[in-house]
């Protein structure tokens, strides 16, 4: 079978493709809220004085980064209905990458969190500031610039990531590329429209994660006059 | 000079870690509006008493009580909220300053009197305006700590703990991060600070500073206090051997 055009731009617009990468688009960023929310939940617990909630959150995270995720998401879909527990496709997919992110996140804030000086604790506790308070407006923010980057990786990770949920029938861009080349057995064409669209999500998310670098790194980043002595100090 | 109700009051303060004792029964009283200076050789412990004072470090016996509320003993069990209640007595300046470097000059010092205190956004602002003023940096209040000199900075982290209205503010070796020509605007900057009545526990070796500001200078030696005299006499007849010595290296 020869290259076809026709086919392949024709799957290149097809509003089953596009209905594709759209839950691509939200299945990725869904998941990745529920590991952010994961990791720093289970980032903290690694920290906390409680050894109970130190083992709980190194326990799951040394067993989801052990096990391979596409195994976790067969596991969820298809096993835990044998003890009763039955989650749909979506369900299963959200909660399948949203622990297995979590699990690496947990890590990468936890990185971020020590990266913070200790000085910077002092200087809050001195301030009067609880914990809440010293984590919320002192330690996280400055945790974030250095979590920023590698969070960004796993979100490019994600998108592509996301694509082993069509294996538990999840209709997202790769299932239905899938779909489309069983048709016509255009195989080369529809999987190349899936890549193309793949390489344009990540592309963008690749702007995008320069500009909240940008953003977060930006109070670093500014050279000021710090050679220029003060003329004099207007002290009364 | 009444010494009935000490603003600080350290009793026998005794602290390790591990095995290494660093504070060995330190007892020191300090009256509202005094200003204490505290030398001594590196390692002596002067850090580390002033972070006790704070309770940045926990202490292994003594009493600490500041303005009236105890802050550490062995009876005294405080909540971590109450903690940080207490801890609103005292305003701290470290040696490296410290300042939040993802918040701008304002928002360093306004921060946590909006959100501690619960002080209104634009009262704090106007606050904040009136102590850049007085520690001499009133334009800067839009940049960021990267954007100043190392003396600036120390000025900066002066006004921050000073927008908490501490009752006592307590310095630890503030200007010794510093290049020589800045250590000038930050020793003014306290000076004022003292003039206005300002209870001050300054760790320092600025002895300059200590003859012209300080009440009583404290030579700390291993862990003990060995001297605490007015400058006067600290400096022509201290009664330690260790103080002697100090000031031979110092003033040599
Ligand atoms: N967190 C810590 N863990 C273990 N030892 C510590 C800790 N902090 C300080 N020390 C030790 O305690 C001793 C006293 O330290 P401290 O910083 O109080 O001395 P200092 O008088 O302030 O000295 P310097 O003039 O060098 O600042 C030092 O020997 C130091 O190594
Ligand atoms: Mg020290």
């Amino acid at each position: 079978m020869t290259w076809s055009w026709n086919s392949f731009f024709e799957y290149l617009v097809s509003p089953y493709i596009l209905a594709g990468v759209w839950t691509t688009v939200w299945l990725t960023c869904v998941s990745m809220a529920i590991g952010i929310v994961l990791g720093f939940v289970a980032a903290l617990m690694k920290m906390s004085n409680s050894a109970v909630l130190r083992g709980i959150a190194s326990f799951y995270v040394w067993l989801w980064r052990g096990t391979p995720l596409l195994v976790q998401l067969v596991i969820i879909y298809t096993g835990l209905p044998q003890f009763g527990i039955k989650l749909g496709v979506i369900e299963s997919a959200l909660l399948g990458f949203g622990l297995n992110e979590g699990a690496y996140f947990a890590e990468v804030v936890r990185a971020g969190i020590m990266s913070v000086d200790q000085g910077q604790t002092d200087a809050a506790r001195a301030l009067g500031m609880d914990y809440r308070r010293m984590m919320r407006i002192v330690i996280l923010p400055q945790a974030f610039r250095v979590v920023v980057p590698p969070l960004g990786n796993q979100f490019n990770g994600m998108l592509k990531t996301s694509s082993l949920a069509s294996v538990i029938s999840m209709e997202e861009l790769l299932r239905h590329a899938q779909q489309l080349a069983q048709i016509e057995f255009r195989v080369l064409e529809a999987y190349l429209v899936a890549a193309i669209y793949y390489v344009i999500l990540t592309s963008i998310w690749g702007q995008v994660q320069k500009r909240i670098e940008a953003y977060y790194g930006k109070p670093y980043m500014l050279s000021g006059n710090v050679a220029l002595p003060e003329p004099d100090l207007a002290l009364r | 000079m009444s010494n009935e109700n000490p603003i600080v009051e350290i009793l026998d303060v005794h602290k390790s870690y591990g095995p290494t004792p660093i504070l060995r029964g330190v007892s020191l009283r300090v009256q509202a509006g005094e200003v204490i200076v505290i030398a001594g050789r590196s390692g002596g412990g002067k850090s580390t008493l002033l972070r006790c004072i704070d309770q940045l470090e926990t202490i292994d016996s003594g009493e600490i009580t500041v303005c009236g509320e105890a802050m550490a003993g062995s009876t005294i069990h405080l909540a971590p909220g109450q903690m940080a209640r207490l801890r609103q007595n005292l305003g701290m300046v470290f040696q490296q300053f410290n300042l939040f470097p993802h918040l701008s000059v304002l928002d360093n010092i306004i921060a946590a009197p909006t959100k501690v205190l619960g002080i209104p956004r634009a009262l704090a602002t106007a606050e904040a305006r009136v102590l850049l003023a007085r520690v001499g940096l009133p334009e800067k209040e839009n940049a960021f700590p990267k954007q100043l000199s190392g003396g600036q900075q120390q000025r900066v982290a002066i006004a921050r703990a000073l927008a908490m209205q501490p009752k006592v503010m307590l310095f630890d070796e503030p200007t010794s991060a510093l290049d020589p020509e800045m250590i000038r605007e930050v020793l003014d900057v306290m000076m004022d600070l003292s003039r206005r009545g300002m209870t001050m526990i300054v760790v320092s070796h600025e002895m300059s500073f200590a003859r012209a500001a300080a009440d009583r200078i404290i030579l700390m030696h291993r862990g003990q206090i060995v001297d605490d005299l007015p400058p006067e006499q600290f400096f022509t007849a201290p009664s330690s051997e260790h103080t002697r010595q100090f000031l031979a290296k110092r003033l040599g």
